[in-house]
């Protein structure tokens, strides 16, 4: 065993280490014990002695497999190839226990035991193991009905919240849509021919569980149009102390329904008669605010559907952006033709004109809003309006005095 | 006019084998390259005739910042 007194000292905080679990390995996967000792000598030195590859892979796809080497094979043999491979996860992260068994068998055999469940992108993610192993790795992996994931330029693996299966705030079936979208776009997740990475995310709700305003290119977040529905007599056992706030998970036992929800309401749309909780919910956002504080009060409304937005990613050297609205509403029902010819009509827009490695969120940037609902056929709704304008030349085309000439205000492609 | 199946699998080989070592090609420059000799080519023949070349494994997947499609060669990395 390597000695490792740097790492050594990460066991020793509050939090699971884990350098306790790779010492588990260790003992029995060789190159558990080399990954440890390369990761010591990175902490001495402060450089990394990983290197990327780029062409592994197994037969007929592009994606899935993320080649790494080590740059002292020859201390630390173990680590001389230390490929990733992405596993598509279930819809919501399901499970039986007998599929994850299935599932480390394959890795125990076929690489060094080593996995995260889950990766930021949503995958299973298996770390570790050489390139000869990854073909009957992946054979293995199909028999039992596992597929590999997306990674380089290309739809990857889409991901969402648990959505019906065990939350009742889900405005539309997350898992359902997540996995006919994985089916749909199954040759562009295996083989790259996006400009780069495309993330679908699905959230059942505003709360967004799986963060998808920040983490996807395209997020589809659960929404209702009517009214919020409201249980007068649970909001009077809320005043009174009988129910707890945040179903008992609040740091405090009595709701101060004035102080805690409504004056929190950040369109100001609700107040207090009495007792009794009004909304006025032509004004509400949805933030979830109230819903959250009350749960045995409030629900979502039942004329549901999603809110489509765009264009998140996180670029180093401009920061991170979040995405924004393209489609105020849209009825989230099987099959999802809508949303799947609206993904497809993107992806075609930006193959067509975005530049290697850049996001759909910069190409609009780049190109401008109007060239983009233009292309992919959506009308301009106020929703889209992220900040207001700050340049003051406006360019006129031919279509809008077009448009002037025939008594309308100004052009739109609706 | 169009290529047939074969050809255009053939069309795409040469391309790719023609910029090896000189310029990384996405699967959409390819796509862009075929039209241009060949406007009236379904872009849907061109997406099946590299899915052609990668089965075959004649073509392979490579990432290099951005996935590309190329010869299969050794890969620098694994060299020491
Ligand atoms: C050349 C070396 C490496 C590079 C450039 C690299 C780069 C990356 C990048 C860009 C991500 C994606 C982050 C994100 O968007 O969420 C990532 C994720 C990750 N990498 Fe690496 N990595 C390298 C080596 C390794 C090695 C050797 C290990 C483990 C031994 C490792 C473990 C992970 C894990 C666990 C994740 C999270 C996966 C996920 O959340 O989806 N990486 N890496
Ligand atoms: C191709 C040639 C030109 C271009 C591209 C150009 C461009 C511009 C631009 C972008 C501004 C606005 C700057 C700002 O926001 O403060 C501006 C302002 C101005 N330009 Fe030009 N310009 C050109 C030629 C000229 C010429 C030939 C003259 C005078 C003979 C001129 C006189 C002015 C004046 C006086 C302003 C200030 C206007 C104001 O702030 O009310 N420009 N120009
Ligand atoms: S995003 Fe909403 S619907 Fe999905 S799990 Fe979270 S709270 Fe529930
Ligand atoms: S969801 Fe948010 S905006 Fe709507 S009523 Fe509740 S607190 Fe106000």
């Amino acid at each position: 065993m390597h000695k490792t007194p740097l790492l050594d000292q990460l066991e020793s905080g509050p939090f699971p280490s884990f350098v306790k679990d790779l010492k588990r390995l260790a003992p029995t996967k060789p190159q558990v014990n080399d990954l440890l000792g390369q990761l010591e000598r990175s902490y001495k030195e402060k450089i990394t002695h990983w290197k990327h590859g780029g062409i592994v892979g197994v037969l007929g796809y592009g994606s899935g497999i993320i080649g790494r080497y080590s740059d002292l094979p020859d201390e630390f043999p173990g680590l001389e190839h230390f490929h990733t491979m992405r596993i598509n996860q279930p819809s919501g992260w399901f499970y039986t226990s007998q599929a994850l068994r299935e599932l480390f068998d394959i890795w125990d055999e076929h690489g060094s035991s080593i996995l995260n469940m889950h990766g930021a992108t949503g995958d299973i993610i298996f770390l570790g193991t050489r390139t000869e192993e990854l073909e009957p790795a992946f054979q293995k992996l199909t028999a039992k009905g596992w597929d590999i994931g997306g990674s380089g330029s290309a739809m990857r693996s889409p991901s969402c919240c648990c959505g019906p299966a065990r939350c009742e705030w889900s405005c539309y079936d997350t898992m359902e849509a997540c996995y006919q979208l994985t089916q749909e776009f199954q040759f562009d997740l295996h083989r790259p021919s996006f400009p780069y990475k495309y993330k679908l995310k699905f959230s059942g709700c505003p709360n967004d569980c799986v963060a998808s305003v920040a983490r996807s290119d395209m997020s589809m977040i659960g929404v209702w149009k009517d009214d919020i529905r409201i249980d007068q007599s649970a909001v009077e056992a809320y005043i009174g102390g009988e129910l707890k706030p945040k179903g008992g998970g609040a740091n405090v036992d009595k709701l101060d329904v004035q102080a805690d929800v409504v004056d929190l309401c950040p369109t100001q749309c609700m107040w207090l008669e009495g007792k009794t909780l009004k909304i006025n919910n032509k004004e509400c956002n949805h933030c979830m605010h109230c819903i959250n504080m009350m749960p045995q009060a409030l629900r979502p409304g039942t004329d549901v559907g999603c809110t489509v937005l765009l264009g998140s990613h996180a670029p180093i050297l401009e920061g991170a952006q979040m995405s924004w609205v393209i489609v105020p509403f849209m009825r989230m029902e099987e099959p999802f033709d809508e949303l799947k010819e609206l993904t497809a009509n993107i992806t075609e827009w930006w193959s067509e004109h975005g530049k290697n490695r850049e996001r759909v969120g910069e190409l609009i940037m780049r190109m401008g809003m109007r060239a983009f609902l233009e292309a992919v056929g959506l009308p301009p709704v106020p929703q889209s309006v992220r900040v207001p304008r700050a340049n003051p030349f406006f360019f006129w085309h031919q279509s809008d005095f077009e448009a002037e000439a025939e008594g309308r205000k100004y052009h739109t492609t609706k | 006019m169009a290529l047939s199946k074969e050809e255009l699998v053939e069309y795409i080989y040469k391309l790719v084998e023609g910029a090896q070592g000189k310029k990384q090609l996405k699967a959409k420059d390819i796509e862009k390259l075929v039209l241009k000799e060949h406007p009236d080519q379904p872009k849907n023949d061109v997406k099946f005739a590299i899915k052609d070349l990668i089965d075959g494994g004649r073509c392979v997947y490579t990432y290099f910042g951005g996935s590309f499609i190329e010869i299969p060669h050794v890969e620098g990395a694994a060299k020491h």
